[in-house]
């Protein structure tokens, strides 16, 4: 009798070995080059897709960056992270509109929000959102940075001094993970709601080989994830503290022999990671809707391109982030089938399926990520 | 003038003790050896005095101030300076933000520190701009020892500096080690290479089993029978 489950097991065990004894760069390369064609491609016949793909995985990472950096500094995963970029989206929204749920069916408004000055909600320009919007998320990143750094506090520099494990670490994230949610749920109700209602107008983009729509409000979601992304870039590489970040990543006990307060470092990391998940919070609002279940789905993308990258390195999120957002998008699109069964495309409410498929190929093939050092 | 002293220490990991009263004293510009083997201290004791590790018993003085107990960045503030055995470089940083981590504390302009500090390692100077992790067993010990010098300690303790090694190479880090302690740096230092790291010794110490075994000057330990028997190899 054939056993395939048995047959799967070996193949996949003998693709790792396969994978794992090539060197880095040779394992690199030939990823990248399987990705350049599969985007040249995409291009090519969904255009449009890649774009929205491109914008998606420019958002993404910016939860992503900071799941990394808390991963490569505190040494856990962070299971919040998600919650923590949806709670960003409430807070500005919060800030923009003072609504809250008063019950099952209507809100209440509290008498002044940053939405009431005058003109806050007046659109700048093609896009769809006054200046009110942009101060709210600024609000918003102080705000979420800021209770990341009292959870640190109240949570996980006591569990430190205990010396526990990564395990509690990563369940007492995942406990943060659902009261933040339930804290969504009790205080915005479970209804989506958006920043601006009403129709959007896309322009038209003429591409020479083809034609794609975007939004003004997509090219500022991935202005701001640039600038910000080139921002981190510039503080982990240019800056005191960043070179302390990346030096408590590399070797905990060399940098507190070296006289680097790491407990500094650690509340760095949190008003960073806090600051650039709330803004991804609110541009993937800005992109989608507001929505407090939205933030558990999304920890499968952070994850699977935290992990494609490499854990712990900030380039590696950034390269697993598009890559995560390219593919996601573009499966809702593409016609595929293997021996007559429709593998794609895919009903869009399980694009982020495509996600966990990466990431299990990963963990699999090459845990290290695509940047990471093979331990 | 005694630099560093630990008097009748008493440290371990956890519940299990493993030094149980062991006392050194480091005078001003020496080389001290700490010999023993697997198991009797060395490191324990090297880890306690620089406040990495809990000191139970006994009291550690820096200097003639009493700095027992003080946290590892007190203690480079104050000019120890720790090089750990493994692990003493930060691999995916250059050779040059691997030194201005060794600066981190210093508030004062360290770039002409570091400018001092790699013209002692030529060989590490030349890959400043290359990745630690790059670099070759000999110049990340280099960069290691390089680094520990960025707060112009009084006292650099040496973890098994010439451990893992290829032995051309440990001649070049001793010689270093040499140089550095000829500019004014005390060192004491743990080894298992006993018989070249006492011959560059002023003194040394022998632990066994968490006590002290025996002391003396470099030479008279060389010479002396029981040490020759039991930690030179005949």
């Amino acid at each position: 009798m054939v056993r395939p489950i048995a047959g799967a097991a070996q193949l996949v065990e003998r693709a790792r070995h396969f994978f794992s004894s090539l060197p880095d760069t040779v394992i690199a390369t030939a990823v990248w080059l399987l990705f350049a064609a599969l985007v040249i491609w995409a291009v090519t016949s969904e255009a449009q897709l890649v774009v929205v793909g491109i914008i998606v995985g420019s958002i993404l990472a910016l939860g992503a960056i900071g799941l990394t950096l808390i991963y490569g500094i505190m040494k856990f995963a962070n299971f919040a992270h998600g919650d923590t970029m949806m709670l960003g989206a409430y807070v500005a929204f919060f800030f923009l509109t003072g609504q809250v749920a008063r019950d099952a069916t209507e809100d209440a408004e509290l008498p002044w929000s940053i939405g009431s000055l005058p003109g806050a909600l007046e659109p700048i320009g093609k896009l769809t959102f006054g200046y009110g919007l942009i101060i709210g998320t600024v609000v918003a990143a102080m705000v979420i940075a800021l209770l990341l750094v009292a959870l640190n506090r109240l949570v996980y520099r006591p569990l430190r001094q205990r010396g526990s494990g990564i395990v509690v670490f990563a369940v007492a994230s995942l406990g943060l993970a659902m009261a933040t949610r339930a804290l969504m749920l009790i205080i915005w109700g479970p209804d989506p709601r958006v920043y601006v209602s009403g129709i959007h107008m896309a322009d038209k983009y003429d591409l020479g080989f083809t034609t794609i729509t975007l939004k003004a409000d997509q090219i500022f979601m991935f202005a701001v994830a640039v600038v910000l992304t080139a921002l981190v870039y510039l503080l982990l590489f240019r800056t005191k503290l960043g070179k302390a970040m990346r030096a408590v990543t590399d070797n905990p006990d060399l940098a507190r022999v070296s006289g680097i307060d790491t407990e500094r470092v650690f509340t760095w990391t949190w008003v960073i990671g806090g600051a650039l998940v709330a803004v991804a919070g609110v541009l993937l609002a800005l992109q989608a809707q507001l929505n407090p279940n939205l933030g558990f789905v999304l920890l499968l993308p952070l994850f699977a391109a935290t992990i494609l990258g490499g854990i712990g390195s900030p380039q590696g999120a950034l390269a697993g982030a598009m890559i995560v957002g390219i593919s996601q998008e573009v499966s809702v699109g593409i016609d595929l089938s293997i021996g007559g069964a429709d593998i794609l495309p895919l009903a869009p409410a399980y694009k982020f399926s495509v996600a966990v498929v990466i990431m299990i190929f990963m963990l699999l093939l090459r845990p290290q990520g695509l940047f990471g050092a093979k331990a | 003038m005694t630099v560093l002293e630990a008097r009748e220490v008493v440290s371990g990991y956890g519940e299990v003790e493993i030094l149980h009263g062991v006392s050194i004293r480091v005078e001003e510009e020496e080389i001290v050896t700490i010999i023993g083997p697997n198991g009797a201290g060395k490191s324990t004791l090297l880890k306690t005095v620089f406040g990495l590790l809990p000191c139970k018993r006994g009291k550690v003085f820096f200097g003639g101030e009493d700095v027992t107990g003080q946290s590892p960045q007190v203690m480079a503030r104050k000019g120890v300076c720790y090089v750990p055995q493994s692990d003493n470089v930060f691999p995916s940083l250059t050779v040059q933000e691997n030194l201005e981590m060794g600066a981190f504390i210093r508030r004062d302009d360290y770039r002409p520190k570091i400018e001092e500090v790699l013209a002692l390692f030529p060989d590490v100077l030349e890959r400043r701009h290359t990745r630690a992790g790059k670099l070759s067993g000999g110049q990340r010990q280099m960069l290691a020892l390089a680094r520990a010098l960025m707060l112009d300690p009084r006292i650099l303790l040496l973890d098994e500096p010439s451990a893992s090694l290829a032995p051309n190479m440990v001649d070049l880090v001793f010689t270093k080690i040499l140089d550095i302690n000829r500019s004014g740096v005390a060192i004491v230092m743990v080894e298992q290479n006993a018989r070249e790291s006492l011959n560059l010794s002023h003194r040394g110490y022998v632990l066994a089993m968490g006590q002290n075994r025996l002391e003396g000057s470099g030479e008279s330990l060389l010479n002396n029978e029981e040490m020759g028997k039991a930690y030179l190899g005949g």
